[in-house]
């Protein structure tokens, strides 16, 4: 990268009335607008407005019992919060820690290159950032937790946000923008040393191992047995290649243009999906066991990784972008129109008793560890440092995109689980508790969720028939994983748009869209995770050091097959599971994306501790602080609890006795095989946790050494930048101001060869 | 109506920039603005040297 120029002197400041105008060239319009004006009459009436029907909502939400409560009372609440939060608190973090300064470039503007880094228009960074960091995940955690009830799920999602998930995504932006864009484990190297950083990088790379088995894992129990839903996602393959090509040497950046061409093959092949899963050729060929499934996802995982980018990985980024705007801008309005009734209690017996089908545990932690993404995610972490500061035009807009968009995931995250609490619960019990549990008949289905103590009538096996019948599928008994539940009562949902009819047809549109995301996750997941891996790998110096060369065609494949193989066979391991992959694993994923987080608040923290400011660090501090005491108790639990539903080595010992007893089955594994299968699985998940806690322990430890040694003043310097100054001007907020759109319009009124010549940019 | 077409410019504008429609565009001015002296690629070279770039640095996409 190119040095960008020294900072000439020169900030000329202009100020009128409440308002302060930054120039950082005499002969060029303000780069910087600082508003002083005070908060207007009308400002605080709405606000207060806001406030009170928020407060009015959440009264609703949490008070009201023995009577059915409307799913918009959960939007009401969720958006009246979000408001308040994203104009006060995150203003407070704006004008306390991050400080933006817009007469200084960002990355973006400092390396404008026209291809990786280019200063984008806000809101179309807003579109670009929620399209990176929202996936399956937002959609899934909030389905299995519904397990708890409905209230406690909703009230982290959106505290939790506004507290924890957006701070940590606003914050790691921030500190990554004054950085040049640098990725969280460099930043983690920088400001804690190698020990921490090296403990930090690990740790990304483990995490990211199993989150995408866990992600595979949802994809493959949405599918098996399951011709149609196999038929549509195999077609996204090939539609991804034809676009590929077709930007490729038909019409090169034609990108919406294609776009929409593939998305309407894609309705096409949710259509098609119906009329083959009738055919008896169809259903020999399309109908998968889980086995199957994730050795096609294991081969299918390698090839994308090492194929050419154009080819698979960015239209299939296209298509997944477009369908989750388009998607979930439907399912908010489908709910608005639907305006559906909560079946779901607001706390169920199994938040207290621990003892749930779908995950075990009590609330605390368990129900803080399932929902991750919409409340409190790191792996946004490794977004908001590295991929959105390339692209960021303005520090005052990193409120917008990092809190904002955050919010917008949790948003998403309440939408998944209104969607999941509409259900009639003994079908949501039906279609999320372990094979091993429900038998995997509807007969037997419907004896043990009757015997669950649910509220409402017993459910018929024919009842449970039917509703797999109205979805087209055999059957809905186990299909665990959380996105056959979502799309089933998206399906209940969306039948606004076209009745019933259409159930089955959008029952597959939401799963093809869930499987479309988690793919395109896998795809770019496991590409990264190999660059981190070779990365690592050719520091460590040697023969290795060769790999550091990324057209290295053998050391790139095999990195690659290192880290296929890693998340293929825990993927193996979930799908073979006699107790349930989900009910496993599932916390494991948990763990892992909240233990990230804790790494990525931990650095923000050490840096705002740096900056000279320990009278704010609690505004990190605070969701730090939380989210160890939830995922070291959690691992605690996993690692230490007696409870053989809980704790893995006790679980692993158990079955190990029972099979040195001489017993050929126990619990839920009924041959020697399946014995032998617990043991290994409940190892290396036991191994996993100590893996997860102990790498966070040591960075947690070396930010506290790092943290006192900068108090007694003999610390690490701050590694930010040199500022840099900007020429460049954007609004802030989404709607800009009169003040900002003057300003902009004296930049639109300059010849264009006189605007954003800025400096030396990457080639 | 004319009101209609401004918002109908709008959304264009929006997909297009989110999507990648305008970017070579935006190449373009960017080529003009920084070394104007120096030959310029066409629209396909310039996806084709953007996609070799995201194959050294794919990008995450979260869960």
């Amino acid at each position: 990268m190119g040095s960008p120029p020294a900072a000439p002197p020169d900030f000329i400041e202009e100020t009128r009335g409440d308002v302060t105008f930054v120039r950082t060239d005499r002969n060029l319009p303000p780069v910087a607008i600082i508003d002083r004006s005070p908060i207007t009459t009308r400002h605080k009436l709405v606000f207060g407005a806001v406030a009170v029907l928020g407060a009015l909502a959440w009264a609703v939400i949490a008070f009201l019992r023995g009577e059915t409560v409307n799913a918009v009372w959960f939007v009401v609440a969720a958006i009246c919060t979000y408001v308040i939060g994203f104009r006060f608190y995150a203003r407070l973090i704006e004008m306390k820690i991050v400080r933006p300064r817009d007469d200084h470039a960002t990355p973006a503007e400092i390396y404008e290159n026209a291809t990786d880094y280019m200063p984008t228009d806000r809101r179309v960074l807003f579109g670009h950032h929620f399209a990176a960091i929202a996936g399956a995940g937002p959609l899934v955690g909030p389905v299995l937790a519904t397990q708890m009830g409905y209230l406690p799920g909703t009230i982290w999602i959106i505290l939790g946000a506004v507290l924890a998930g957006c701070v940590q995504d606003y914050l790691v932006l921030a500190i990554s923008t004054r950085r040049r864009g640098r990725s969280l484990g460099q930043m983690a190297r920088d400001e804690l040393g190698t020990v921490g950083g090296t403990a930090a990088i690990v740790g990304v790379l483990v995490i990211m191992v199993i989150l995408l088995a866990v992600l595979g894992l949802v994809v493959v129990n949405a599918l098996a047995e399951s011709p149609w839903g196999v038929f549509s996602i195999a077609m996204t393959i090939p539609i991804a290649l034809f676009m590929g090509v077709y930007l490729r040497y038909l019409r090169p950046g034609r990108v919406s243009e294609v776009s929409l061409i593939g998305v309407v093959l894609l309705l096409l092949a949710v259509v098609a999906g119906g009329w083959i899963a009738q055919t008896d050729w169809g259903t020999e060929w399309f109908t998968l066991s889980k086995v199957t499934l994730s050795w096609c996802l294991i081969i299918y995982g390698l090839a994308a990784s090492v194929l050419p980018v154009w080819l698979l990985l960015a239209p299939r980024d296209y298509l997944s972008t477009f369908m989750k705007v388009g998607t979930i801008a439907l399912l908010a309005v489908g709910i608005l129109l639907a305006r559906p009734v909560m079946d779901a209690p607001a706390i169920s017996q199994f938040a207290k008793s621990g003892a749930g089908p779908v995950f075990a545990g009590s609330l605390f932690p368990f129900l803080f560890i399932t929902i991750a993404c919409g409340a409190l995610s790191g792996f946004h972490s490794l977004i908001a440092s590295g991929t959105t500061p390339k692209l960021l035009e303005k520090e005052s807009q990193m409120r917008l995109i990092g809190y904002g968009g955050m919010m917008t995931e949790s948003f998403v995250a309440i939408m998944a689980l209104i969607t999941a609490s509409i259900l009639n619960q003994h079908l949501y019990f039906v279609m999320n508790a372990p094979a091993a549990a429900t038998g995997g008949t509807a007969e037997t289905a419907a004896a043990y969720v009757n015997k669950l103590g649910l509220s409402g009538p017993p459910i018929t096996p024919a009842e449970i028939t039917d509703a797999a019948a109205s979805v087209g599928e055999q059957s809905i008994v186990s299909r665990t994983g959380g996105a056959p539940t979502l799309a089933f009562g998206m399906a209940q949902v969306l039948s606004v748009f076209g009745g019933s009819g259409l159930k089955a047809f959008w029952y597959h549109f939401a799963i093809m869209f869930e499987a479309l995301f988690i793919l395109t996750t896998i795809d770019a997941g496991t590409r990264v995770a190999r660059f981190m891996l070779s990365d690592g790998l050719s520091n460590l110096g040697g023969p290795l050091r060769r790999l550091h060369d990324p057209s290295w065609k053998v050391g790139a494949w095999v990195c690659s097959i290192i880290v296929v193989a890693a998340w293929g066979s825990i993927l193996l391991m979930g799908v073979t599971d006699p107790l349930g992959g989900i009910n496993t694993l599932f916390p494991l994923f948990g763990i892992a994306n909240q233990l990230l987080a804790a790494i990525a608040l931990t650095v923000v923290t050490v840096v705002v501790i740096k900056m000279g400011l320990l009278k704010w660090a609690w505004i990190p501090g605070i969701p730090l602080l939380w989210d160890l005491t939830v995922t070291l108790t959690a691992s605690w639990q996993k690692i230490f609890s007696g409870n053989p539903k809980l704790g893995y080595w006790t679980q692993h010992l158990q079955y190990r006795d029972a099979r040195d007893a001489g017993k050929t089955s126990l619990g839920a594994a009924k041959n020697p095989d399946q014995l032998n299968d617990v043991i290994r699985n409940t190892f290396i998940q036991g191994t996993l946790s100590i893996l997860f806690a102990t790498v966070v322990l040591i960075v947690v430890a070396s930010a506290i050494v790092m943290t006192i040694r900068s108090m007694q003043g003999r610390g690490r310097p701050l590694a930010v930048e040199p500022p840099v100054p900007s020429r460049i001007f954007g609004p802030s907020q989404l709607i800009a101001t009169p003040v900002e759109k003057e300003v902009q319009r004296q930049w639109s009124a300059l010849p264009d060869s006189a605007v954003r010549s800025v400096g030396t940019s990457a080639h | 109506m004319e009101r209609a077409a401004r918002l109908g410019r709008q959304i264009r504008w929006y997909v297009s920039s989110l999507m990648g429609d305008n970017h070579y565009q935006r190449y373009l001015a960017h080529h003009r603005r920084t070394h104007p002296d120096q030959p310029v690629l066409t629209e396909a070279e310039y996806w084709r040297n953007r996609h070799l770039r995201a194959e050294a640095d794919p990008g995450a996409r979260c869960c």
